[in-house]
């Protein structure tokens, strides 16, 4: 049991696996990015101006603007998510791409992580494209969105590592419907996203109080709308202490699983 | 002849099942080893203690002089491996197979792309360079395969069943190209079901049968002393082998029934197999055949002719 909890040695090698899933993802790019983006933009759009149509203003914002901040970070949460669940478990299971790099100089510890800064990557790439598609929607107007960026490094590393842990224990492809379903989408509707959760029962606010997004989006609401206030550097704490302690744990979990 | 893989008490534990249970081996620089034995025996186990993928239970073992619980990463730099299943990165063509290997190995650009080119052609598919791995026939994924785990200019090499599942031609050409290895001076550690395969490429044989090492040496040698020179198969009703027992009675001959068949096997010599032929003549039979005996009949002999699943 000790050994999930330590620290695992990971090396410099491990950015050979992050080139690895970049040179396999540039080839496909057009298709993922569609996958990652379509998504979040239809919300914005649909949601935004169609159902913002509708509602009074929330929070002296309208509602496209309340939604926009928690778009940008869910894109990222979603984007790292997938690719640390069902991309790293193809690769394991199916692929043994893990096992055929493990028999390199590499560890399987290098290879998790490298895996993981893809992931991260990934929640990157996504979160970036839709701050800048929310920039072109004319919705910023604070120099403190310049944040916005390490935010979003923060939340992508976080998902991946806690995707990744998920998916150390998965046997199945269908299993990720429990991490999926019953975690990751109920998160994206109760984390103030889409409604603000002063208004909501007081039993969600409870439970939102313990999902890492809701203090994601309420960081980039902050910081997009010009408002930082305490919530930033405890938020941001709050997600990289369990962001680093996945990290850690999905290693160590991976390799108990695949080193037999 | 200085050794390269130490092994003593190599002990593999999957929970209470014993997979590889405490053996002894020595391999050689430059030598060709193979590791023989049916379903189950221990083969896999055995060559992934090897490179470290799997931790070994118990037991010493040393690769290259060195210990892969202390400094895998330097073993691994050193040894290339062909796993039991083909493990290909189907997201990438052919080339790019060898060149993103070749980077997990730390090699320059340049270099990697030489070499990568150096050994399309040497498994030929060069034809193939910018095929996905999902259009290659199984035995070009086998040389792909082959070709990765050559990219590093391993010391040791490490094959688990390399030619299962291919057609002849395809074992002839991956066989050659083994074979062509052995003037570099790397080592070949295999396994493999298929006894062709370990007499056209093994230097010496370990049989291994529910995780134990039950006989080693060279493969004429192993024959000639647990099998003899010839076999003489014959296909006889079971009722009738008391009745050639008893006029071989006087021979110095070891005989197995299997199935349909009474296996006798010969020592050394072609005037023993003309006076059994000449008594055996009277013995109503259906077939008769008399041939070399093979790492087959000792493989069978060892391992038993009966399919036991472990
Ligand atoms: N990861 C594992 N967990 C539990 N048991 C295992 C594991 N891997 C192998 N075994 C068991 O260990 C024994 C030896 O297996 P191994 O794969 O080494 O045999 P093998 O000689 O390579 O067989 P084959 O010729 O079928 O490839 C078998 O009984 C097998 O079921
Ligand atoms: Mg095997």
């Amino acid at each position: 049991m000790n050994d999930i909890f330590r620290i695992p040695s990971v090396s410099w090698r491990c950015l050979r696996v992050w080139q690895r899933d970049r040179d396999a993802y540039m080839k496909f790019y057009k298709l993922s990015l569609l996958g990652n983006l379509g998504d979040p933009i239809l919300y914005l759009v649909a949601m935004g101006y169609g159902l913002g149509r509708f509602l009074n203003q929330i929070e002296g914002m309208t509602y496209l603007e309340f939604i926009a901040p928690g778009l940008v970070i869910s894109s990222s949460m979603f984007a790292a998510s997938f690719e640390c669940t069902y991309g790293s478990f193809l690769r394991m299971i199916y692929l043994k791409t893990y096992d055929a790099i493990i028999a390199t100089p590499l560890s399987i510890e290098d290879v998790v992580s490298g895996d993981i800064l893809w992931g991260t990557t990934k929640g990157m790439i996504s979160g970036t494209i839709m701050f800048a598609v929310v920039g072109a929607f004319g919705l910023i107007d604070s120099v403190w969105a310049a944040g916005i960026p390490l935010l979003i490094v923060l939340v992508s590393f976080l998902f991946a590592s806690l995707s990744m842990a998920a998916t150390s224990f998965v046997k199945t492809f269908e299993a990720f419907n429990y991490y999926i379903t019953l975690f990751l989408t109920p998160m994206f509707f109760f984390s103030g996203v889409f409604f603000p959760l002063n208004r909501l029962p007081d039993w969600v606010s409870v439970v939102s109080k313990f999902l890492p997004l809701t203090y994601a989006v309420e960081i980039s609401r902050a910081l997009i709308y010009g408002q930082p206030s305490w919530i930033v550097p405890v938020g941001l704490a709050l997600l990289l202490g369990p962001a680093l302690f996945f990290y850690c744990v999905s290693i160590n979990l991976m390799k108990r699983r695949v080193i037999q | 002849m200085v050794p390269i893989i130490l092994a003593k008490g190599l002990t593999k534990r999957f929970g209470d099942l014993i997979a590889v249970d405490g053996i002894d081996f020595t391999i050689h620089e430059r030598e060709y080893f193979g590791f023989l034995g049916p379903n189950g025996a221990g083969k896999t186990s055995t060559i992934r203690m090897l490179y470290g993928h799997s931790p070994m239970t118990d037991g010493q073992l040393k690769v290259l002089g060195l210990d892969i619980r202390t400094t895998a990463r330097r073993i691994k730099e050193q040894i290339g491996v062909v796993s039991q299943e083909n493990n290909l990165d189907t997201d990438l063509s052919v080339l790019e197979n060898l060149l993103v290997y070749a980077r997990y190995f730390n090699m320059p650009k340049r270099e990697a792309r030489r070499r990568a080119d150096e050994l399309m052609a040497f498994m030929q598919l060069e034809a193939k360079e910018k095929s996905r791995v999902e259009q290659l026939s199984g035995g070009m994924k086998r040389r792909l395969v082959l070709a990765r785990a050559l990219i590093n200019r391993p010391k040791i090499l490490l094959l688990d069943e390399p030619t299962t599942g291919l057609d002849p031609q395809a074992r002839h050409l991956i066989w050659q190209r083994l074979r062509s290895l052995k003037s570099g001076g790397t080592a070949l550690v295999l396994t493999t079901h298929y006894m062709d395969e370990a007499a056209q490429l093994c230097d010496r044989v370990a049989v291994m049968d529910a995780g134990r090492i039950i006989a080693t040496g060279s493969p004429q040698e192993l024959v000639r002393e647990r099998v003899g020179a010839e076999v003489l198969e014959l296909r006889i009703a079971p009722a009738l082998d008391a009745q050639v027992l008893r006029s071989i009675a006087d021979l110095d001959i070891e005989t197995e029934r299997y199935g349909d068949t009474l296996y006798l096997y010969l020592p050394e010599g072609h005037t023993l197999a003309k006076t059994l032929t000449d008594r055996l003549i009277g013995i109503n039979h259906s077939e008769m055949i008399h041939r070399q005996a093979t790492l087959e009949d000792l493989f069978l002999r060892l391992t038993g002719r009966e399919l036991v699943e472990h």
